[in-house]
């Protein structure tokens, strides 16, 4: 992504805030018949952070976000909101309100109607509603559109009013579901971070929801990976791509070169593994922690932090010849997909950084390296 | 002329098979003769002297007036029905109930007919009500099966709308009966209007069920015109049907034509809708996609 993201800013200059804890959602457990759709999930959300539930179909994120809005009810377990339990709350008298993916927008009435449905739900009297629908309509630039039917807008339009809607009673807690589901992929990049901004000015605590993990990435603060029904993995979009703690996460965000081995020297600064896939050794700049029966590990890489040259590395750990198997170009950067003497196929992401330079092409004899701390060895 | 095709013919001959009876019943509404297949040149006659004809005026305005009542109940009935069997996914004999819900339209009029006659008469040996069969037991009578083709055709409609929409109601704050009210019941409004009237057409139409269940001075339109057709085609019969046509299709082309009408306009609004947005595209700069020059580029 070619965009700043003002979550992963924030990451970076840390939060200065303390943190208090708006959501809280203890052991929650929903089955459908038989089938379990989300299995004893234990998480926090703070005020004000944008959180994302990240998972293929069926991973049970759905069920979690309609859990909250209370579509569905828990089988088990409890769920706070501001230390209140909401577990047993119909929908309409919690305070979080959802924008759907398919924005659900009231087709028989006008876009100021559709915001002001909310308002008119809570006795409000006729003069604030019209000011606070003005104020919403103007928070996402519809102000022009207020008279026309969700019909007669388009896709971009229609996410808006849907998000004017949702905010428009104020709710404590947002929920996003697939936001930029229905939307196409360059609509998409730019409404992101239109979302986060609107979201960050009015301050609102936001769970979304999506199977992207670019957008999850741009958007959120923190991000849990959930898989079959429960969470693998909850952390900054920092900490889950350069330090996931298992095998699955590793390979559901973005893409990653494996090598199984065996812990063959474990010392306190530094180990050695050794895969039957290298001819060389893996040297990690860290200890590892094994246990004695079991030293079997994975050690991951990103590919773009695989680097291909053409000459010989000198140092002792870390490299592998092998010869460029394909290349597929895909503008920014080129994906090389060298095969090692094992036969074990790596994949590295080389920057284009020039128009034209003289690089590797098909079946040249190249060499793959890496830093000590490019890896990450994994347990599981 | 033109070369006469075998499927124009054909298509001449199948309209003739449907209209030309209908076309004879209405010139024979002006009929002067007494004599209904004697042609005694025009006149208006028969349709003066239906006014005062009151017997028959009264079936005409009894009949209309059932129909009004069955569309009403049957409508309340059919979408009540069908909103439990679309939105309870879960209850004990949802099956049975589906099944018994549709079985009218299935069951010959006769059967239901006398069933519904048996009942009211033990009902009102027992309880004493309904005292005595009349408009209200027709009524009750038509109801049950115009309710049935009434879900039939909303939980059509309720099937294929978004639930979602439903459920972003209720997440405002909007309260179960509210949403049904508020929102569910304005997305089924068309259904909501074909189930209407079609009631009210089945109901003005039926003969059997009527027949069964009526009593002294309840005779309807269909009933008052078969009896006197047993005695003998009259010429006013022939007026009466001819009003009733005329009404028909002028009713159907009034639906027709507004219905055109908002389909236009709607048309015309998603264009207008379309064309903006795309204007709005192009005032961003040109199409990536569109531009050469990323292609010679990748090549």
């Amino acid at each position: 992504m070619a965009v700043a993201s003002s979550a992963y800013k924030k990451v970076l200059e840390g939060d200065q805030q303390p943190k208090e804890v708006l959501v809280k959602i203890d052991r929650v457990t929903k089955k459908f018949d038989e089938t379990i759709a989300v299995d004893d999930v234990s998480l926090t959300i703070n005020k004000g952070e944008i959180f994302a539930l990240l998972g293929g179909s069926g991973s049970g994120k759905s069920t979690l976000l309609r859990m909250l809005a209370g579509f569905e009810r828990p089988t088990e377990g409890r769920i706070y909101l501001d230390g209140e339990d909401i577990t047993d709350l119909p929908p309409y008298e919690r305070p979080i309100n959802m924008m759907f993916q398919s924005y659900a927008l009231f087709p028989h009435m006008s876009v100021a109607d559709n915001i002001a449905f909310g308002l008119k739900q809570d006795k409000m009297s006729r003069l604030e509603i019209d000011a606070r629908v003005a104020e919403m309509l103007k928070l996402v630039q519809m102000s022009q559109y207020a008279k026309r039917k969700p019909h007669q807008l388009s896709g971009g339009q229609r996410q808006r009013v849907a998000l004017a809607r949702s905010l428009a009673k104020s709710p404590k807690l947002l929920l996003l579901d697939e936001p930029m589901g229905a939307l196409d992929k360059k609509l998409r990049s730019q409404m992101q971070l239109e979302l986060v901004e609107i979201i960050e000015r009015v301050g609102v605590t936001c769970v979304m929801v999506t199977h992207d993990q670019e957008e999850a990435m741009t958007m959120a603060q923190r991000i849990a990976i959930m898989h079959l029904g429960w969470i693998a993995q909850i952390g900054s979009p920092v900490d889950i791509y350069e330090t996931p703690t298992s095998r699955l996460v590793c390979e559901f965000i973005g893409n990653v070169n494996l090598f199984d081995g065996q812990v063959v020297e474990d010392a306190e600064g530094h180990a050695l593994i050794d895969s039957p896939d290298l001819e060389r050794n893996i040297f990690v700049g860290h200890g590892v922690t094994t246990s004695v029966q079991d030293k079997s590990i994975t050690y991951a890489i990103r590919p773009e932090k695989l680097l291909v040259t053409t000459e010989q590395p000198t140092c002792e750990y870390n490299w592998s010849r092998g010869t460029v198997h394909d290349i597929a170009y895909l503008g920014g950067h080129s994906v090389f997909h060298v095969q090692l003497p094992s036969g074990k196929i790596v994949q590295s992401f080389v920057a284009n950084a020039e128009r034209r330079g003289t690089r590797p092409t098909w079946d040249d004899q190249v060499y793959v390296w890496w830093e000590d701390d490019s890896g990450v060895a994994l347990r599981s | 002329m033109k070369r006469y095709s075998f499927s124009t013919i054909m298509l001449w001959v199948g309209l003739l098979f449907i209209y030309l009876p209908m076309l004879i019943l209405v010139i024979y509404s002006f009929n002067g003769s007494r004599l209904v297949t004697v042609w005694g040149g025009w006149s208006l006659k028969w349709y003066i002297g239906l006014l005062d004809n009151t017997q028959l005026m009264n079936a005409v305005m009894r009949s209309l007036e059932i129909a009004c009542y069955t569309a009403v109940a049957a409508v309340a009935l059919g979408t009540l029905a069908a909103f439990v069997l679309t939105r309870v996914t879960h209850f004990k004999g949802r099956t049975l109930f589906g099944g018994l819900v549709t079985a009218p339209l299935v069951m010959p009029e006769v059967i239901t007919g006398l069933s519904l006659l048996l009942l009211f008469v033990a009902m009102a040996q027992l309880i004493g009500w309904p005292a005595e069969r009349g408009i209200l037991t027709i009524w009750i009578a038509h109801t049950t099966f115009c309710a049935a083709y009434v879900s039939v055709v909303v939980s059509a409609r309720l099937r294929e709308l978004d639930l979602s929409i439903e459920e972003a109601a209720m997440d405002l704050g909007a309260k179960p009966w509210k949403v049904f009210f508020l929102i569910t019941v304005p997305m089924i409004a068309p259904s909501l209007a074909a189930g209407g009237m079609m009631s009210f057409a089945l109901s003005l139409d039926d003969l059997v069920l009527a027949s069964f269940v009526s009593g002294p001075g309840s005779t309807t339109l269909p009933m008052e015109i078969f009896s006197a057709v047993r005695l003998g085609v009259k010429p006013e019969i022939n007026a009466v049907a001819s009003l009733i046509l005329l009404s028909v299709s002028l009713m159907t082309f009034i639906i027709w034509f507004f219905a055109r009408r908002a389909e236009d306009r709607r048309k015309k609004a998603i264009q207008q809708a379309m064309d903006e947005s795309t204007g709005a595209h192009l005032q961003n700069g040109p199409d990536s996609r569109r531009d050469p020059s990323q292609i010679h580029a990748a090549a």
